[in-house]
């Protein structure tokens, strides 16, 4: 064989590799720099300056609107992880049974509707349950963001679940421990990084939503895209920049924490 | 023997039953928030659109003809809704380019993770993640402050002395496209990412072993081998991008509308609700008929196989 032949090598595979990685951080990272921009507009660089962090923060609509996406993804995602962690422990480790692939398709059926659908019909059905209950607070928003992050949490949580040794719960199931002692002292701790990956999971993508909640929201309820594609439709000030910065780092440390977790139960 | 059978049955049935229970909270909010509210909006297609929105409950096949036809204002004849077809065909069409162009780009960035060594895989798998956690609409405004005309890749241009004018990206069909790659290219990445990690070189070994070139080595064995994460992938891309909202409506301006905002026009100025659902229903149909073609391929791949 030639010397150097590498089985693994395809011919520009690696160029398009590290192009496809330089283009998905470009334009962020230049998102970012401009936050820093003293200039009104995001054109021309006028020299580093704080100032566009220091209008986001002196923002009550933007202060109101991160408050309230903080609110919805902490409930939505506690909320879907339980029932996720729940219906994932319905599903696996056991022979099948009646309805265990319905309960599996039924769970993972929101990923498969776009969006947009999904939007326009909770649109419809809270604009009916306004009428008839009078209630309009911020709880169509957490069942809506609830149901959307279940099959996102549901996956990571079942994979766990089936790479998990039975033998453990059956040991301690042997020395006569109570089928809920078991779970609570075995079972949830060797599950416990796939449960916090899911929540870390819904939560982000709680926080990101931009359709479902653009639709469902009632008047006054923007959460922090929302209010971000209404000032962006509207033209852009290095003020979205500055936002998007701030929660750009968020993502990292949340993507960086999971990192850590599931590198951990490896 | 037969008591303990019935014990078996017994206990399994109970077994099965405690299991419905554990899941139904996850399958009680799916049905509420995600499922059920469909069938609301299959009704609604049928109804009568109210004079401030919402409807009235009275059965019409109008909003039905509307997805495809206009009725002539004067002498009621029907006529193809080209504005429509338009939408349609721009949503299908940038759909499918996004799917092809981000399996183009993402292949090789897939095989690329994959060849890496233990160590260093975990940092390009970090480094692809980070994009699929960060927010879409950042991503699009990203995107859209390096296209503009005023933006870094024109300026680049005109200072390289390539161009004299700022190129019109923004607010076009293009740019509509450059954006669905750039947020959803993530989404092809890690499924075919997950499919060639596992890839047993040994295979491509032995390809060339035979003699094999490189490229066919590629079409014949390392293609058939990564096809579930190509399909995964296909699929996570197609979906929403055929029903994408944000992406044409910070980069296409109000012009070039895709179903989306056709669907959004409709609940909102346009104060047609039935009209609306109609179109939903259609984007469903669209995405359903692809599914369906992907798992008839894929079984009667399967058949020949066994």
């Amino acid at each position: 064989m030639r010397k150097g032949f590498s089985v693994r090598h395809q011919p520009g595979f690696t160029a398009i590799a590290i192009a496809c990685f330089a283009l998905l951080y470009l334009p962020v990272v230049t998102l970012v720099v401009y936050a820093f921009n003293s200039a009104p507009s995001v054109a021309a660089w006028g020299g580093f300056s704080l100032h566009w962090f220091e209008v986001a923060l002196t923002n009550s609509d933007v202060i109101d609107a991160s408050v309230r996406s903080f609110q919805i993804a902490t409930v939505a995602a506690t909320l879907a992880t339980v029932f996720a962690t729940m219906a994932a422990l319905a599903t696996t480790r056991t022979r099948r049974y009646r309805g265990q692939t319905f309960i599996y398709a039924f769970i993972n059926q929101p990923l498969m509707v776009p969006e947009i659908v999904t939007a326009v019909a909770l649109l419809i059905i809270v604009a009916q349950l306004k009428a008839v209950t009078g209630y309009s607070g911020l709880g169509y928003l957490i069942a809506a963001h609830t149901a959307f992050c279940i099959p996102f949490a549901y996956l990571p949580i079942r994979a766990r679940l089936e790479n998990m040794d039975l033998s453990l719960e059956r040991a301690a199931a042997d020395l006569y421990a109570k089928p809920l002692y078991t779970f609570r002292r075995v079972t949830l701790p060797l599950l416990w990084p796939g449960i916090l990956g899911a929540f870390m999971l819904a939560f982000v993508l709680s926080l990101d939503d931009v359709v479902i909640t653009e639709f469902v929201k009632s008047g006054g309820q923007d959460t922090l895209p929302t209010y971000m594609l209404g000032q962006i439709r509207r033209g852009i000030t290095p003020e979205m920049n500055a936002i998007s910065t701030a929660f750009l780092l968020l993502s990292v440390v949340i993507v960086t924490l999971f990192f850590v977790v599931s590198r951990k139960c490896t | 023997m037969t008591s303990a059978n019935d014990l078996t049955t017994k206990l399994e049935a109970v077994d099965a039953r405690r299991r419905w229970l554990l899941a139904s909270p996850a399958l009680l909010t799916i049905f509420l928030a995600a499922i059920g509210p469909l069938f609301i909006v299959l009704a609604y297609s049928f109804l009568t659109p109210g004079d401030y929105g919402d409807v009235k409950w009275q059965f019409s096949p109008d909003a039905w003809i509307g997805v495809f036809f206009e009725r002539d204002i004067f002498d009621d004849t029907l006529s193809l809704a080209t504005a429509h077809v338009d939408i349609f065909w721009r949503s299908v069409k940038l759909a499918l380019i996004t799917t092809v162009a981000t399996l183009f780009f993402g292949f090789p960035t897939a095989y690329f993770m994959a060849t890496r060594n233990e160590r260093s895989r975990d940092l390009w798998q970090f480094l692809i993640t980070i994009p699929f956690w960060t927010n879409l609409l950042i991503r699009t405004l990203a995107i859209l402050q390096i296209i503009r005309n005023e933006g870094i890749l024109n300026t680049a241009l005109i200072k390289l002395g390539m161009i004299q004018e700022p190129i019109q990206i923004l607010f076009t069909d293009t740019a509509i496209l450059i954006g669905m790659v750039y947020v959803y290219l993530p989404l092809m990445v890690l499924p075919i990412y997950a499919s060639l990690e596992r890839l047993d070189f040994r295979l491509v070994e032995a390809g060339y072993d035979l003699y094999a070139t490189r490229w066919r080595v590629l079409r014949k064995i390392i293609l058939p081998l990564a096809k579930p994460g190509i399909i995964a992938g296909s699929i996570l891309v197609f979906i929403p991008a055929i029903g994408a909202f944000v992406s044409p409506s910070v980069l296409g301006g109000g012009k070039n509308m895709m179903f989306s905002n056709l669907i959004e026009l409709q609940f909102g100025q346009g104060r047609n609700w039935p009209l609306g659902s109609a179109l939903s229903i259609t984007v469903m149909i669209i995405v359903m008929a692809a599914l369906l073609v992907y798992v008839r391929n894929n079984s009667a791949k399967d058949e020949r196989h066994a």
